[in-house]
């Protein structure tokens, strides 16, 4: 069972995010660069499923020098190796240009399953897996909270909006995983040392085959036409209850005409 | 004028609210041409008449046997057949799956998660958690769109409503991942969440599995239930009923949440609410930062004594 697990580094939600006034892409120097938390659920997935059915577990990330770390960090939870997808042609790729990059680049390695987040915390799109399913031709098994493996099939638990469904298919296939599916494990210090040592391979655009007429700002399928900071919202009212909070949310629903 | 299509949501033979909100939209766009998976009934292609729908496109319910990529293969055929300016779908997290698949197969763009949309198909959006508004559109092709319940207002224009039953030949690739079963969680009478116009949101401060403070206030309101990640993990309330990040995203006209710190996974489901109300016995908690009145206490105070005065004033 050789799985890819798909990992995007994010601002830290902790940290006061921007855009770039000169392409509006996300300001990097701006905040921390984290792993997309989702992603690290993905991540513990795939190592739960090679503890219980062997192989291994290759990182794949698409990003600037500075989601090595981010890498160093998946690593560090157990994953065997990584692949970063590297080059200045991706900079500025919209969702379905990054889901064709990493199909590409996804042709590079060898899997019978890959694992990624539902949604990343910045853009939030939440296709990246659909759309990955689309350009590979595999299953999709999306919105996971729960995997199991049995020979070359794959179930799945698809969280709906009122409760989940069960979806089969054979492998290879793409999986996303929600929060619900695990625990994310925190790097031992000897894992943390052992990462250092692990394999990354540098890709660029060409060597995974990537037409860079169909990727980066460009060449993008979608533009962001302006941006500004949302006007702050008014500053509410905050009292204290002195025996009578109940009252003064009524009247202040009723003033607003909720009552 | 070209036709826009809107892939419609409904359940037990009802249209969901949110299907009319992009109705709406797609008016300002060009001619609404709905599309139903699974039976039509009168109750639908009627309310779907009432806001505009000019043509209505049905497709066999074996659709849905498959996840998301046989209802992509159906919109990008519809697209491309009718030369549609664009499609509209809500943005759930299953409908921006399809959305993505159906712009890969269209060669085009997709836009997700909008809160408003233009005649010429500019798209609002609000991100990292409500703090930057941003404008985008699509550049290649027919562009998808995915819209946030709630975002905008329904409003009837009578439409021509004619029917006309399409059939999608699947191709293998769409059949890969099969749905075997499905489970329902139970939603009681109460309105679903994504549309209801008033929500009541119960997190850790709740203190246990009984979430009555919280439904009880949702009811005097004629809202729904909603919880926060805290709340579902510790097993008080159905995982169907996160708000929030990897839950579901509400936009409802009136907030209200109970003993919810304002984590920006929750904020992230909830923020751009028009209303917001918390009660927290932290004045520190970052959700009072967002909210237009809160009340520093005892929820299971401040919410029984606010229930019981709104059933008093009805
Ligand atoms: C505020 C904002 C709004 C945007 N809106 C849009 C939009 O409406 N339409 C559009 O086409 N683009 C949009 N983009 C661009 C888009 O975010 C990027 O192209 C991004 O690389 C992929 O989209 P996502 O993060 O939303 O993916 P999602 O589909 O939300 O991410 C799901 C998973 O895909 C994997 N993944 C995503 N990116 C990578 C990567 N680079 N390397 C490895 N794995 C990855 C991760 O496992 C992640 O958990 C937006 C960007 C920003 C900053
Ligand atoms: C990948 C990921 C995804 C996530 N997705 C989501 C998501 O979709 N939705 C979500 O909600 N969270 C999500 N989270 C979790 C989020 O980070 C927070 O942990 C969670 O929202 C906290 O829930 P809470 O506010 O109920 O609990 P807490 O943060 O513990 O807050 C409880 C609040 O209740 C108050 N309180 C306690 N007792 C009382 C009382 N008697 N009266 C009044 N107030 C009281 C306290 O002062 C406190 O502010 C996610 C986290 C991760 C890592």
């Amino acid at each position: 069972m050789n799985i890819v697990v798909l990992v995007k580094q994010v601002p830290d939600t902790a940290t006061e995010r921007k855009l770039d006034p000169a392409d509006s892409t996300v300001d990097r120097a701006a905040s921390d660069g984290v792993i997309n938390e989702l992603d690290e659920y993905a991540i513990e997935e795939a190592l739960l499923l090679k503890e219980k059915h062997g192989g291994e577990v290759t990182i794949l990330s698409a990003g600037p020098d500075q989601a090595t770390d981010s890498i160093r960090k998946a690593l560090s939870m157990g994953a065997d190796k990584a692949v970063h997808l590297n080059d200045a042609a991706l900079h500025g790729s919209d969702a379905l240009q990054t889901a064709y990059a990493l199909a590409q680049a996804l042709g590079t390695v060898e899997y019978d399953l890959v694992i990624l987040g539902s949604e990343s915390t910045d853009a939030r799109t939440g296709v990246v897996g659909a759309a990955l399913a689309e350009y590979l031709g595999l299953p999709q098994l999306t919105l996971a909270n729960k995997v199991d493996i049995d020979g070359t099939s794959v179930r799945i638990q698809r969280q709906t909006d009122e409760g989940y469904d069960v979806v089969e298919a054979t492998l290879p296939a793409v999986v996303s995983v929600v929060e619900k599916i695990n625990e994310p494990r925190y790097p031992s210090f000897k894992l943390i040392m052992a990462a250092k040592k692990k394999p990354v391979a540098k890709l660029g655009a060409a060597d995974a085959g990537i037409d860079t007429a169909r990727v980066g700002l460009a060449n993008a399928t979608t533009e962001v036409v302006d941006f500004a900071a949302a006007p702050p919202r008014a500053a509410g009212t905050v009292v204290k209850d002195e025996g009578n909070g109940g009252v003064q949310i009524a009247d202040y629903l009723a003033a607003k005409k909720f009552l | 004028m070209a036709e826009v299509l809107v892939l419609v949501d409904h359940v037990d033979g009802q249209v969901k609210k949110v299907a009319l909100e992009l109705l709406t939209a797609a008016r300002r766009i060009g001619e609404p041409a709905a599309v139903v998976v699974g039976e039509a009934t009168d109750g639908i292609k009627a309310k779907l008449a009432e806001y505009g729908a000019e043509k209505v496109y049905t497709a066999p319910a074996e659709l849905d046997d498959y996840v998301v990529a046989p209802k992509a293969e159906l919109l990008a055929t519809l697209a491309t057949d009718r030369s549609a300016a664009a499609v509209l779908l809500s943005a759930t997290a299953e409908n921006k799956e399809i959305a993505g698949r159906t712009a890969v197969k269209l060669g085009s763009g997709v836009l997700t998660d909008v809160v408003d949309i233009t005649a010429d198909v500019v798209a609002e959006h609000s991100v990292f958690g409500g703090a930057v508004v941003t404008h985008a559109k699509v550049r290649t092709g027919v562009p998808v769109v995915a819209v946030r319940p709630n975002a905008i207002a329904a409003e009837a224009a009578p439409g021509a409503a004619v029917e006309e039953a399409v059939s999608v030949e699947l191709s293998d690739s769409a059949k890969a991942a099969r749905v075997t079963e499905r489970v329902k969680q139970e939603q009681g009478s109460r309105p679903e969440l994504t549309e209801a116009a008033v929500v009541v949101s119960g997190g850790r401060g709740v203190g246990g599995d009984d979430f009555s403070v919280v439904e009880n206030l949702a009811d005097s309101l004629g809202g729904a239930v909603g919880a926060s990640r805290a709340a579902v993990d510790s097993g008080w309330y159905p995982n169907a009923f996160q708000v929030g990040q990897t839950g579901r995203t509400v936009s409802p006209n009136l907030y209200i949440a109970l003993g919810i710190s304002g984590a920006i996974q929750h904020r992230a489901g909830m923020q751009t609410s028009k209303t917001i109300v918390a009660v927290n016995k932290d004045p520190e908690a970052p959700l009072l930062e967002i909210s237009d009145f809160a009340v520093v206490g005892d929820l299971h105070k401040v919410a029984p004594q606010l229930t019981e005065e709104i059933n008093k004033r009805k």
